[in-house]
């Protein structure tokens, strides 16, 4: 116990009805981090995580890290599969790589996935401070 | 009690399924919505967000020393046109949640400023319309296949959370003319990676591995063509499986494909879109086939089809030298701000700060950006003039195009905030503004 684990993932995004939810006028609010802030993660993964639904966790990909919670998925089984919402949190980590036809690759990104007990997620202000340059 | 009115058959402006049959209770005297009937959570959170004040924008501002400033709305037009006008190369990026008679104006403005002009479909459907314009499509309205179709396949989509009223209204449970039984008259095929909602609700259910469709689909099309496979698993989906869809596919009545973002946006993407495209048509031989993309904003469809009646292309269209030129990869709007190429933006009916990959949406942090949307949004907080405007479809009117390409007329049911101008509004007075700015610089 005590021992960071760490997994390798694919990571998906897409829309979620949570995520249709909040996108109308909710985009700065607290409901934006519930429903997008989130990455679902099949059940049998977390247990080999050894985390519990609410734990943040830490995504990292070749193109960035983003810290979400970890959701206990119910469209599971999905095995090495995890799903982060679109929006804010999942555009962080993403593969912007558009193979010249305009259309980033928003699925099937190589990620690793990481308990991040001491974390907390940010909210999208906060988020948008510390990743994007200031405006003047 | 005030006096309430119900207003009938209203089209809900969320998603492309265009829902015509919904009932908005509106309390006249406060100009308020206060219950929606027959809408799904996602109709309902979109006209029940035209009440909240909370995070509606009604007031124009500019951002002076880092902080945005109330202003009039001619100062704020006046800036925006400024902007655009000493913008060498301008981005006009969005227009998938407005109305088609704004977008038009929209397109008019693009040529005006020698702008590059994109909307939300090359992050979305970009690569369906790649697909189609190499293959073609094999297509139908909703009714015919609501009336028709025995054969039901979503593939790479997950209508219960993105279009929730699909399979009620078009598909699966729906009783048709030639399918009076409704759902148990239809089979339901679902392939995702993940097992959705929607996928637990399939007749059989196919769980290929992530970006594994293009050699999934090739599979399906070789044992089709009476081949034999000589692998037992394709994409992490087994031989047998293969042959069974197969089966199912050719002895349908009518079969329609309904495909989503899991082909366009995994590894392949508009190469996953061609092939799809090309089962259907091989399919052709053997029984009647359809295919439809599962569009997601409510206008996105007529968005493609206003730029490509004035521009002659859906997407991806730069007017730098006079006349519209084509570039999906070149003029999409990801690919021109990551490398840095747009020196100006103006983002409408979109939030493309939220919905860009990071090494794009910072982009829009460093250049001079206006932003034209209801609702505060990541995209509105890094506005240099952000201008607030009505929601179309529930308090503007105009023309919307369904996800199979069919327009409809959608409504207004309550006044806009005062000080809210509808898109159309706005755009025109924009234009005509760039169009004094230009002559008085030219003079």
């Amino acid at each position: 116990m005590g021992i960071k684990k760490t997994k390798k993932v694919t990571l998906l995004t897409g829309r979620s009805i949570e995520q249709g939810v909040s996108l109308e006028g909710e985009k700065l609010t607290r409901g934006y981090v519930l429903s997008t802030g989130i990455c679902e993660i099949d059940p049998e993964d977390m247990k080999e995580l050894g985390i519990y639904d609410g734990d943040t966790v830490i995504v990292k990909t070749n193109h960035g890290q983003v810290l979400v919670s970890g959701i206990e998925s119910t469209q599971a089984p999905h095995r090495g599969i995890v799903f982060i919402p679109m929006g804010l949190y999942a555009n962080a980590v993403i593969n912007p790589e558009t193979d010249s036809t305009g259309m980033p690759s928003y699925k099937g990104v190589e990620a690793v996935i990481e308990p991040a007990p001491n974390e907390r997620v940010l909210a999208p202000k906060a988020l948008m401070k510390k990743i994007m340059p200031l405006k003047k | 009690m005030s006096k309430q009115t119900v207003v009938k058959n209203v089209v809900c402006p969320f998603c492309g399924c265009l829902c015509d049959d919904i009932e908005i209770y509106v309390d006249l005297k406060e100009n308020k919505i206060v219950e929606t009937a027959n809408a799904c959570v996602l109709g309902t959170a979109k006209f029940m967000s035209a009440n909240n004040v909370s995070h509606r924008i009604t007031t124009p501002m500019i951002r002076e020393n880092g902080k945005l400033k109330e202003v009039s709305i001619d100062k704020a037009i006046e800036k925006a046109a400024q902007i655009l006008v000493d913008a060498e190369w301008p981005l006009l990026y969005g227009w998938a949640s407005t109305e088609c008679e704004a977008q038009s104006v929209g397109v008019e403005l693009a040529e005006e400023v020698g702008g590059c002009i994109d909307q939300t479909a090359s992050v979305c459907h970009g690569p369906s319309i790649l697909g189609v314009q190499d293959i073609g499509l094999s297509g139908a309205t909703l009714g015919e296949i609501m009336n028709r179709a025995d054969l039901i396949i979503y593939w790479g989509c997950n209508p219960v959370h993105a279009h929730p009223r699909h399979m009620s209204r078009y598909s699966v449970y729906r009783r048709g003319f030639f399918t009076e039984r409704g759902v148990k008259d239809r089979l339901m095929v679902v392939v995702d990676p993940r097992e959705t909602h929607t996928a637990k609700l399939a007749n059989l259910y196919i769980q290929p591995k992530p970006g594994a469709d293009f050699e999934l689909i090739t599979a399906i099309r070789t044992v089709l063509a009476g081949n034999e496979l000589f692998i037992d698993e394709i994409g992490g989906v087994s031989k047998e499986e293969i042959i069974e869809l197969v089966n199912i596919l050719k002895n349908c009545k009518l079969g329609i494909v309904f495909f989503g973002l899991g082909l366009t946006m995994s590894r392949g993407k508009h190469r996953n879109i061609d092939i799809a495209l090309s089962l259907v048509r091989d399919l052709a031989a053997f029984t009647k086939f359809l295919i439809c993309p599962m569009r997601g904003h409510w206008n996105v469809t007529g968005i493609g089809q206003v730029l490509a009646w004035q521009t002659g292309y859906p997407f991806a269209v730069d007017f730098s030298r006079g006349f519209p030129r084509y570039g999906p990869g070149e003029f999409t709007s990801n690919e021109v701000l990551a490398r840095g190429e747009v020196d100006a933006a103006l983002v409408i009916a979109a939030d493309a700060a939220a919905n860009f990959p990071l090494q794009a949406a910072k982009k829009l942090a460093e250049i001079p950006l206006i932003a034209i949307d209801p609702h505060q949004t990541p995209t509105t907080e890094l506005a240099d003039v952000l201008l607030p405007c009505s929601i179309a479809g529930i308090e503007a009117e105009g023309t919307g195009y369904r996800m199979d390409g069919v327009p409809i007329r959608v409504k207004k049911v309550i006044e806009a905030p005062e000080g809210c101008l509808s898109d159309k509004e706005i755009l025109e007075r924009l234009l005509a503004k760039v169009k004094e700015l230009k002559a008085k610089k030219k003079a």
